[in-house]
C-alpha cells in the first residue's frame, strides 16, 4: 500500500503480538510524526534488549548477566522457591511485595495436545536445585487453568519423595467481584479452600 | 441443525451443549474455544475476555468441561455469549496425571474425527462424554478406557478393525496377523509383509474393548494391554492419516 521503508516498518510492527494491520499503520505514522530522538531511543532499546537480555542460568528468569537480580540478591530466602510458567509471572508475584523467596521459571506448562511434555520444560534444572537440601518449600504457582493444574500435579508427584513441602496458591473468588457471577468451578474451589475466620 | 433461539439485530443466536476440546489464546484477553457440541458438531467460537480474572466465564470454558452454551453466529467464528457448566471433568483428571494425559489424547482424537466445522457428529459426542465420565470415575485402568474410546471412535467413523474374519478375504478361520493398512486381522494367505503377530489375548482384549465387555478387559494381562495399546495407536493414526501428538505423552499407570 505504502512505498518502501514505511511499508516495511508497518509490516514489521504488524508481526508483533496483538498488533493488527491498522494498529501497525497507526504506530508507524505516530513514529514518523514524533521527535526523531524518540524513534532513536526506541530503536536503541530494541537493539539493547536483543543483545543484552538472556535467561538466568539458575532460575530461567530474564537477566542481563548470567544470573538474574533475584538469584544474586543475598536477602532473598533460598529455602523457598516459587515455580512459575513464564518470566512475566515472576513480575506478577513480585508486585505483591510480600514474597521473599526465589523463583524457578519452567518456560511453559505441560500441554500434550501442543506436543509439550515434561521434558520440554525446565524440570530437570528444578530437580538439580532441590538436590542439595537447601530448599524446604516449593510453591507451585503455575496458571490456575487446565495445563497449569496438570503441571502442578506432575511436579508434586515428582517432588514428593524428596520430602520438600509442596504448596499451591489458593484459588477462588477474585477480590472486588460479585458472588452471583462466580462460575461453579471457581466457587467450588473457593468453598473447598475456605478458612476459619478467627476474630 | 441446532436450536435457534432468536435474533439479536441480524445475528443468529443458537443454544447447544458440548465438551470443550481445546482453547487457544486470541489477542489480549480472548480465547478461541473448540467445542464438540451435541447438535452442531465441532464449533470454534470466541470467548471474549475469558482470560481476565474477573471474566464472567471464569473456569467454565476450560477443556474437559461439558457446558451449555449460548452462541451467536459471527462472520468467521461464532461468539460465546453465555456458558453454564453441566459437568466438569477437569478437576478429577488434573489431580491424577496419567488420567489427564489419557483425557487429552481423547480430546485430540475427538477433534481429529470431526474435521469439518458444524457437521453434526452426535455419536462422536456421546462417545466422548461417556469416555470422559468413565475416565473421571476411575473405575478402570485409564489406558484401557483410552483404547476402548479410540476403538469405538474408529468404529463410529467406519474404521472398526476386523477381528473375527480376515479383513481382506473375509474368511473366518485362523487369523495369525494384524495388518493395519488392510483393516485388521488377516489370514495366512492374505498376510502382507510387515504385519504384526499379536497374541490371542491381545485380539480378545481388542474385541472386549470394542464391545464394552469390561469384565474381560479389566482382567486382561498387562502384556496384552501394552500390545493392544501399541496396535490401536498405530491403527488409529494410519486411518486418520494424522498423528495424535498427545498419545506420545500418555502415561501408563
Amino acid at each position: 500500500m505504502y512505498e518502501g521503508v514505511i511499508q516495511n516498518l508497518i509490516d514489521e510492527l504488524g508481526r508483533l503480538p496483538g498488533v493488527g494491520p491498522k494498529g501497525a499503520q497507526r504506530i508507524a505514522f505516530h513514529l514518523l510524526a514524533a521527535d526523531p530522538d524518540d524513534a532513536r531511543k526506541l530503536a536503541a532499546a530494541l537493539l539493547e534488549v536483543t543483545e543484552r537480555v538472556k535467561f538466568c542460568r539458575t532460575c530461567g528468569n530474564v537477566a542481563e548477566a548470567d544470573q538474574c537480580r533475584i538469584c544474586l540478591d543475598p536477602r532473598r530466602d533460598p529455602s523457598i522457591i516459587c515455580v512459575v510458567e513464564e518470566p512475566k509471572d515472576v513480575a506478577a508475584v513480585e508486585k505483591i511485595r510480600e514474597y521473599r523467596g526465589r523463583y524457578h521459571v519452567l518456560g511453559g506448562a505441560i500441554s500434550p495436545i501442543d506436543g509439550i511434555g515434561p521434558e520440554e520444560l525446565r524440570i530437570k534444572e528444578l530437580m538439580t536445585r532441590l538436590a542439595d537440601g537447601t530448599v524446604t518449600e516449593l510453591i507451585l504457582a503455575t496458571d490456575p487453568n487446565l495445563e497449569g493444574e496438570a503441571t502442578a500435579t506432575y511436579l508434586a508427584r515428582l517432588i514428593k519423595p524428596t520430602g520438600v513441602r509442596v504448596t499451591r496458591p489458593a484459588s477462588g473468588l477474585p477480590v472486588g467481584g460479585d458472588l452471583e457471577y462466580a462460575d461453579e468451578v471457581t466457587l467450588g474451589r473457593a468453598f473447598e479452600g475456605r478458612r476459619l475466620l478467627d476474630v | 441443525m441446532s436450536v435457534r433461539c432468536g435474533t439479536m439485530g441480524n445475528m443468529q443466536l443458537y443454544r447447544d451443549d458440548g465438551v470443550v476440546l481445546r482453547t487457544q489464546k486470541l489477542g489480549e484477553a480472548d480465547r478461541i474455544i473448540t467445542v464438540l457440541a451435541r447438535k452442531t458438531g465441532r464449533v470454534r467460537a470466541v470467548a471474549k475476555g475469558v482470560r481476565r480474572t474477573k471474566s464472567r466465564f471464569g473456569g467454565r470454558l476450560e477443556p474437559f468441561t461439558h457446558v451449555d452454551l449460548m452462541l451467536h453466529q459471527g462472520r468467521s467464528l461464532d461468539v460465546i455469549t453465555q456458558a453454564e457448566v453441566i459437568r466438569s471433568y477437569g478437576a478429577p483428571l488434573t489431580a491424577d496425571y496419567p488420567r489427564y494425559t489419557v483425557g487429552v489424547a481423547m480430546l485430540e482424537t475427538a477433534e481429529r474425527f470431526t474435521p469439518e466445522d458444524k457437521e453434526p457428529a452426535l455419536r462422536q459426542f456421546l462417545l466422548l462424554v461417556g469416555g470422559l465420565r468413565a475416565l473421571a470415575e476411575a473405575g478402570h485402568d485409564p489406558r484401557l478406557v483410552l483404547d476402548a474410546y479410540l476403538l469405538r471412535s474408529l468404529s463410529v467413523a467406519g474404521y472398526a478393525p476386523a477381528l473375527e474374519e480376515c479383513a481382506r478375504c473375509g474368511t473366518s478361520g485362523r487369523l495369525p496377523a494384524f495388518a493395519i493398512p488392510s483393516g485388521g486381522m488377516v489370514c495366512a494367505s492374505c498376510r502382507p509383509p510387515g504385519a504384526a503377530s499379536p497374541g490371542s489375548g491381545t485380539v480378545s482384549l481388542m474385541g472386549a474393548l470394542l464391545r464394552g465387555d469390561w469384565d474381560n478387559a479389566d482382567q486382561s494381562d498387562r502384556r496384552h494391554q501394552v500390545e493392544c495399546s501399541g496396535l490401536v495407536a498405530a491403527y488409529l493414526q494410519w486411518h486418520l492419516e494424522h498423528s495424535i501428538r498427545s498419545l506420545r505423552h500418555v502415561e501408563r499407570v
